[in-house]
């Protein structure tokens, strides 16, 4: 096997990974404790959080109550109240993804860390980019996401654009610039154009004749 | 006029076939290159997006809820008449009672099953779900008021109970919840906790029911004593106190599977089931009384499996032995039992539902006849003491939704003030269908949300051609409609012209022909559910064209019941396509115990009729779908049992013959999850009926060829994927831009497979990033070589992964950086370089025919490349097309239920953060840390696939197009075009300006003769 000639996968990755691991490194260093409320129950912990539902408002197809919220990949599965908060229960000491599906938003992943040694202590972070979470575990959408591409209004432009329009146009620039073309040729030039043509026909020309 | 179309459509393909193979092209001449490149620009945009207004137009999406096991109805008041209802795939919806449309729905996590559902107050849903989750949702709206988190012991008796008392003083009645030895009583408004005991503790009761008496603010809890007695223990409401105990003994021990609990007695049957027990609930007496009741005394013939059944009965109970169903009434003073009912055959028996005061009502559903295309019922509905029969109708159910499984009833107040009865039914296929005046009045197919495996079917041929004419109606209306989609496009038209155009593409009259199309977009998709149904979907609109509970895989009395398992391609016809039906087989494995152990069944695909069914004695452990098929156009499969011996389908002399020709290369692998090995196996002789036990058919035994051992400390076994049998390749180069040929590697029997050290297998974000390891191995399944293998340090699973062509894309979990991360790999065989440079290729044979040996010496170039993504997966899956000229897509089911498509593009390993120009030009993208997301590229667009499992892809006869289904709980197909649709018009493509620009042209021909003839009649003159 080539293995010399192959590039391994860490190649590039390898320097994405350190830069994300120094950003992540100045991040984690800023990052507070998260004042998040736990309550320590018998068998784990519970994370209380809230999704900013006040800044969703207005998409006809994301209704508040089919927001979900989603620790590591559907372990655990929770639903948002009318005022956007939710909480997970017993849940044991560890590092958690947790996402939340909106339709028609985009939140960000969070990494959440419940500490097992100190009960109680939550600590969450976005896991792309610096951003720290603060107080309590508030999550706000990134960004609305459109589905659908907006229609262009007409413009004339975009009609000339078109194929449609590029064949006229194309028709017009024949039309009016090629028998300037042919104007602008001198007259002998053009005779004797014609008679190298005649004396060494190119082999299109002769492949149509013997064709006809 | 289809003609000249027609002739516009070809042109346009041609152009695509450039595109696919432009760089051969582009050796041809510079200015050439040019206008492909500018052609290449002007098709590929970046997005694949859609239109708002296209949503219908080539998409669907079906919303399911599962198989129902509880239901309440809420047709009280002035609301909406609904019935709410918790499904085994732990789905709470509220339906409409009339229609059967969900207004609302949650799907709860993978665990969190739901045991129990109440409505409360007429406006609270209240459910108990993973044994100690309480949640209320508010009926309107379905939006969740509030979730309280109880004790509880797991494994014992669940119920949530409504209470006729207000603790709190709210105005909202309060819930009490018992669970094992756990009493709860929680506030109804917020969920608070009131009071909670412990029974067990206090009084040593395992609580089995708490019924209410009429008595306020007192609840009785039955339970079992030990394993031969009943203890009963009475519970203030108010405040949870418990009061003394009283228990009793009998001489025997009970069978503790089921206790049949009302507010005057309850009842338990002797382990042996030859007593019945009925204690006697007195709130005046010292002790518990208990009644015996041998059942010989009142069943000739008990049979022997008799057991108590779970219906809640007033005043009777139910109990089931072998094939019949008895009904045994109960005096609630003296605990006599006597016989009401005794039926035999398929029945169902509701739940009591209380009507009046004290009056309650029992439906039961008999099946009486067999018809052929339906099966008739009779559906009684019996007072409190079952002697009267208060309504009888027959109901005709069709013949796929077999029996009746469950049966739920309500009441509702006819206008002559009589009440009338309305049965929820749930059929064997999983079907909810509501029952009123002996008429179906709807149906739910919501067996569709538990599909176990797809694929599809081609439609039938238009017979006697339908003519073209016929299809596009007239002329006039034809050019109507495009002028008014013109006028659209131009913003010019009115509203009333909007709706009339958006509606006319929604139902475009041939989108749900049932024949084959010229494009094919036409399908049949064949699903096979849980319970043993197959339908067939039209991809048109999604409606299903027939539906079939395959009949040798129902559980019959003494049989056991088959679990299906596979859905494969039997016969696709092609030369008799016109006479000859594709037919599919289906494979079911049956339950343990029974000397059957599986089942095949062969479905013809355009009439949904079974044709022929076989048990077999034998487990089929794996298929080998052989690429042969006999002169009648089956196919050959090689089944392999649990010894390794392969039975060959179709068992006849011709396949037989067939099969020994091709013998030595026949090849299988397994993956033995337990020890983490994989072995390889090739054909041996055919094995002598006389020398083993075997009645019929070819066997063929098997020999080990290869093993490969994973270390099992480090390693375990997390995926194995391979490319899809059925794929097709175009091209086994690929030109780079310095004119240099890399040939692709492509091996049918390659199989990607991913290793994770084991501890923490599945489990995101728990392990330690440096004792974590991800393997990821690349091998030949015909000789057992390892041809490529990779450690990722730091990462971890779940590994989702595609094979397709030469390449693989998987997505795992970066523990380091907490964050998940994609990778590919392309693989490329060097030991073809010497025969170089693209003349050679154009002028040699076209060596895409050239097969790849898995025995050959190889000399592999395996490229990676890794990346960040955003998402978690559900699943994943690449498209396919006709040809394997397009462009390939990957499609990503995420963790929020939706699929997106990105382009194979974006996973290359030879993107370079500052790509060259000729790079650039090739349409190479330069390299990102993670994999750029743009919400139009969600094939789903504003949709969700609830629950989704798998997704099927099936190419199109049109090359640029892929169909997608996608399948969970809901159902969502779409047709996708990973490098834009460019073998045909678009279906918003202006054919008014077409004919506008033709007239156009026309004019300036003629206009221009005119000038040039005065011009050239001027220049004689002069």
């Amino acid at each position: 096997m080539a293995l010399d000639r192959a590039r391994p996968v860490g190649g590039p990755a390898l320097l994405i990974f350190t830069i994300t691991l120094l950003l992540l490194l100045c991040a984690t260093s800023f990052t507070a404790t998260a004042t998040a409320s736990a309550i320590s129950g018998d068998d784990g912990h519970v994370v209380e959080g809230r999704v900013k539902v006040e800044v969703m408002r207005g998409k006809g197809f994301s209704k508040t109550a089919n927001i979900k919220v989603i620790i590591n990949a559907g372990e655990q599965v929770s639903f948002i109240r009318t005022d956007g908060s939710f909480s997970f229960e017993g849940v044991p000491g560890g590092t958690y993804l947790l996402e939340v599906a909106a339709l028609g938003y985009f939140f960000p992943m969070v990494r959440v860390d419940v500490s097992s040694r100190l009960p109680g202590e939550i600590r969450a972070s976005y896991i792309e980019g610096p951003r720290r979470i603060s107080g309590s575990l508030v999550l706000e959408p990134l960004r609305e996401e459109n589905y659908y591409e907006i229609r262009e209004p007409f413009s004339l432009m975009g009609l000339l654009k078109s194929p449609m329009g590029l064949m006229i146009g194309f028709m017009v620039i024949c039309v009016f610039l090629l028998p300037m073309l042919m104007d602008s040729i001198d007259p002998e030039e053009m005779k004797r154009l014609q008679e190298t043509q005649r004396a060494n026909p190119s082999p299109i020309s002769q492949f149509i004749q013997s064709r006809s | 006029m289809r003609h000249w179309i027609g002739c516009f459509v070809k042109g346009i393909r041609i152009f695509g076939e450039a595109r696919g193979g432009w760089m051969v092209v582009a050796m041809a001449s510079p200015r050439l290159l040019l206008l492909v490149v500018a052609v290449a620009l002007f098709l590929s945009s970046p997005c694949h997006a859609i239109y708002e207004d296209q949503v219908g137009v080539r998409d669907w999406h079906q919303q399911y809820i599962g198989r129902v096991k509880h239901a309440v109805f809420q047709t009280q008041g002035a609301g909406r008449k609904r019935v709410v209802v918790a499904t085994e795939e732990n789905a709470l919806a509220s339906l409409n009672l009339r229609t059967g449309e969900i207004y609302w729905r949650h799907v709860f996590g993978a665990t969190d099953s739901i045991d129990a559902l109440e409505v409360s107050m007429g406006k609270y849903v209240i459910t108990l779900s993973k044994g100690h989750i309480v949640r209320a949702w508010h009926l309107p709206d379905g939006a969740l008021l509030w979730e309280t988190r109880i004790h509880a012991n797991l494994g014992f008796n669940l119920g949530l109970v409504k209470m006729p008392v207000d603790i709190d003083d709210d105005k909202i009645n309060d819930l009490l919840v018992f669970s094992g030895s756990f009493l709860t009583a929680i506030s109804g408004a917020d969920g608070t906790l009131l009071w909670q005991v412990d029974a067990a503790a206090s009084k040593n009761i395992f609580i089995e029911k708490v019924v209410l008496p009429t008595e306020e603010s007192k609840a009785y809890g039955v339970g079992f004593y030990g394993i031969n007695g009943l203890a009963l223990v009475e519970i203030d409401l108010k405040t949870g106190d418990l009061s003394e105990l009283k228990t009793a003994e009998t001489a025997g021990i009970l069978s503790t599977d089921h206790l049949h609990v009302t507010k005057d007695f309850a009842v338990a049957l002797h382990s042996d089931a030859e007593n019945l027990v009925v204690a006697l609930i007195n709130p005046s007496s010292e002790s518990l009384t208990l009644v015996e009741t041998p059942v010989r005394s009142l069943l000739t013939n008990p049979g022997t499996t008799l057991k108590l059944l779970s219906t809640k009965l007033e005043g009777a109970i139910s109990l089931s032995s072998d094939d019949q169903t008895v009904i045994l009434a109960v005096d609630s003073s003296s605990g006599k039992l006597s016989l009401v009912e005794r039926l035999t055959g398929a029945v169902t028996v509701s739940d009591s539902l209380s009507v009046l005061d004290e009056k309650h009502a029992t439906a039961m559903i008999e099946f009486s006849v067999e018809g052929n295309a339906q099966n008739v019922f009779n559906l009684r509905v019996h007072g409190t003491d079952f002697s009267d029969e208060i309504q009888k109708e027959t109901v005709k159910l069709p013949s796929h939704r077999g029996l009746v499984q469950k049966v739920f009833l309500n009441a509702y107040v006819r206008t002559d003030r009589s009440h009338g009865f309305r049965a929820l039914v749930v059929g064997e296929d999983d079907s909810l269908s509501l029952l009123q005046q002996g008429e179906v009045v709807w149906t739910r197919e919501d067996g569709l949300a538990s599909i176990v495996e797809a694929t599809t079917a081609e439609l039938p041929l238009e017979r006697d051609g339908v003519s073209v004419a016929e299809v596009e109606h007239d002329l006039a209306e034809w050019l109507k409609g495009h002028i008014m989609k013109l006028k659209a496009t131009l913003f010019l038209a009115t509203p009333d012209e909007l709706a009339a155009v958006q509606k006319a593409r929604l139902n475009l009259a041939d989108k749900t022909k049932p024949t084959r199309d010229h494009n094919g977009f036409r399908k049949l998709l064949l699903v096979l559910t849980k319970s043993g149904k197959i339908s067939a979907l039209h991809t048109g609109d999604g409606h299903v064209v027939w539906s079939l509970l395959v009949p040798s895989l129902r559980a019959s009395y003494g049989g056991p019941a088959f679990v299906p398992r596979k859905l494969l391609q039997w016969q696709v016809p092609h030369q008799h396509a016109l006479d000859e039906n594709p037919v599919v087989l289906i494979i079911a494995q049956a339950d343990p115990g029974y000397d059957v152990k599986s089942a095949l069944s062969w479905v013809d695909a355009h009439k949904g009729t079974e044709l022929q069914s076989v048990k077999l004695s034998f487990p089929v452990m794996r298929v080998v779908s052989i690429p042969l098929t006999d002169s009648s156009e089956q196919r050959l499969h090689l089944l392999i049992d649990n010894l390794r011996r392969g039975h060959l389908f179709p068992a006849t002399e011709e396949s037989l013959a067939l099969f020994l020709k091709y013998k030595e290369n026949a090849y299988f692998y397994e993956v033995d999850d337990a020890d983490q090995k994989m072995h390889g196996y090739g054909m041996k002789d055919l094995v002598d009926p006389n020398l083993v036990d075997i009645k019929e058919g070819y066997v063929f035994e098997t020999e080990k060829l290869w093993s490969i051992v994973f270390p099992s400390e480090t390693e375990a076994i997390t995926a194995v994927v391979t490319r899809r049998p059925d794929e097709v390749s175009h091209t086994q180069t690929k030109v780079l831009p310095n004119r240099d040929v890399l040939f692709k590697y492509l091996n049918k029997n390659l199989v990607f497979v991913a290793t994770v050290t084991p501890k923490n297998k599945d489990v995101v974000g728990t392990a330690n990033p440096e004792d974590s390891t991800l393997v990821a191995y690349l091998i030949d399944t015909v000789s057992g070589r390892i041809l490529h293998r990779i450690s990722h340090p730091n990462m971890q699973g779940p590994v989702h992964a595609v094979v397709s062509e030469n390449w693989v894309v998987y997505h795992y979990f970066n523990l380091r950086q907490r964050r998940y991360e994609m990778s590919v790999l392309e693989i490329y065989d060097q030991s073809r370089l010497p025969d170089k440079g693209v003349v050679q290729l154009m002028l040699g044979q076209h060596n895409s025919s050239v097969p790849i040996s898995s025995y050959s010496p190889i000399n592999l170039e395996v490229k990676g490349q890794s990346y960040y993504f955003t998402f978690t997966l559900k699943s994943m899956a690449v498209t396919s097309t006709a040809k394997g000229i397009t462009a390939k897509q990957l499609l990503l089911g995420t963790v929020t239920d939706q699929v997106l498509a990105l382009d194979k593009r974006l996973f290359d390993p030879r993107r370079t953060p500052t790509p060259t120009p000729a790079e650039l030009e090739e349409g190479l993208l330069p390299l990102t840390d993670s994999i750029p997301i743009n919400p139009q590229s969600y094939l789903t667009h504003s949709y969700q696939v609830e629950g989704l499992r798998g997704m099927l892809t099936i190419p199109a006869r049109l090359e640029s197009t892929s169909l997608v289904f996608a399948y969970g709980l809901d159902l969502f197909y779409t047709h996708t075009a990973p490098s834009k649709i460019y073998d045909s018009l678009t279906e918003d493509f202006s054919y008014a300006l077409l004919l506008i620009t033709i007239i156009a042209l026309l004019v300036a021909i003629v206009v221009t003769y005119v000038l040039s003839e005065r011009r050239e009649l001027a220049e004689k003159w002069k």
